[in-house]
């Protein structure tokens, strides 16, 4: 591991079966590298060098620090997993899987073949779709504001107050179980047309910038065949679930869905 | 052959700070985590999470200097 500081380091984008060297011809990765395929074991990883210096165990915490660093290896990392992903069945690499060498990254297709074999059947011809669910209110932890007006020292305004933000929290907690139940609903109502489903972390308010409260952050593997249907029922939630907002991001490569660790438990475990 | 992306109609300044939020969500925290030979990955999320959270806050303030970071590293 300590040489994993300078030199030449490996940079994983996905997986898949094979791609033509033509549809990886121009592109880029996270370093403005040209990416490449490395074949093995009737698998092929889409790849490129990066110095490790600014992409090793030292360079890549100082990078993914700068939010404009971050930003860019993020969005490079995505364009050349969509390239693999729009050419056929890919399997998403988390960001930042570096290896010291081609040659392991061949030896890793061999052993893990069978797993990436299952996994990129799964995600043939489907895509991910993220549908997400926010409540009008803020998130139930925020402060309540104190009302407007109100004159500490006048009679009956702490009793008004007090009486003004019971009813705030009140309504407050009606809103945010609605919201949930909406959440709970939607969520049951898509996986039903999707082959797989998963609801992620609800994202920060803050790092969107908005103060609406996340009850749903979900993604949907969804076969090609059936994406209008699943849009058409995004699109009902929304209709039907006036009391939260509903969006949907997509198509996405599946990387919510390129798991391969509960494969590897199976094959583990006892039969 | 080409996916249609997901851009339509969305406000692009307003688009690209979404996205890049709901691209983190993918990027960081799923796709393929390959063990044995990987040596090389984010070990803690969450703290990269608190990173971009401080710098998105301080974008957003428009405060100049430097952005008080919890460090990576003790």
């Amino acid at each position: 591991m300590a040489s994993l500081t300078a030199g030449t380091g490996v940079w994983v984008y996905a997986i898949c079966a094979d791609i033509d060297d033509g549809r990886l011809s121009g592109v880029v990765g996270v370093d403005r590298e040209p990416v490449r395929a490395v074949r093995a074991a009737g698998l092929t990883a889409v790849v490129g060098s990066v110095p490790l210096t600014e992409f090793g165990e030292e360079g890549l915490p100082r990078n993914l620090n700068d939010l404009a660093r971050l930003e860019s290896i993020a969005r490079a990392h995505h364009r050349v997993v969509e390239i693999v992903a729009d050419h056929g069945p890919a399997v998403p690499t988390r960001l930042a899987t570096v290896y010291q060498d081609t040659d392991r990254i061949a030896g890793m297709l061999a052993r893990r073949h069978d797993d990436f074999i299952a996994a990129l059947g799964r995600v043939a011809r489907r895509r991910e779709w993220g549908v997400k669910v926010y409540g009008d209110r803020p998130e139930p932890a925020t402060a309540v504001t104190p009302p407007l007006g109100a004159s500490p020292g006048s009679p009956g305004a702490g009793t008004a107050y007090l009486r003004d933000r019971r009813q705030q929290l009140a309504d407050r907690d009606v809103s945010h179980r609605t919201a949930l139940a909406a959440a709970e609903a939607v969520h049951a109502d898509l996986s039903g047309h999707a082959v797989a489903a998963r609801r992620h972390r609800p994202q920060d308010p803050q790092l969107r910038g908005e103060s609406r409260w996340m009850v749903l952050n979900g993604a949907y593997l969804v076969d090609d065949d059936i994406a209008e249907a699943f849009a058409a029922a995004v699109a009902a939630c929304a209709d039907r679930y006036r009391d939260v907002t509903i969006e949907s991001t997509g198509p996405w490569p599946p990387y919510s869905f390129a798991d391969i660790e509960d494969d590897a438990d199976l094959t583990q475990g006892p039969p | 052959m080409t996916a249609p992306l997901p851009k339509s109609g969305a406000d692009a300044a307003t688009w690209d700070r979404v996205a890049l939020v709901d691209l983190l969500d993918r990027v960081l925290t799923t796709g393929v985590v390959i063990s044995g030979e990987v040596t090389l990955s984010i070990a803690d999320v969450d703290l990269v999470y608190v990173s971009v959270h401080a710098l998105v806050s301080s974008v957003r303030a428009g405060g100049p200097g430097p952005v008080p970071l919890r460090g990576a590293r003790p």
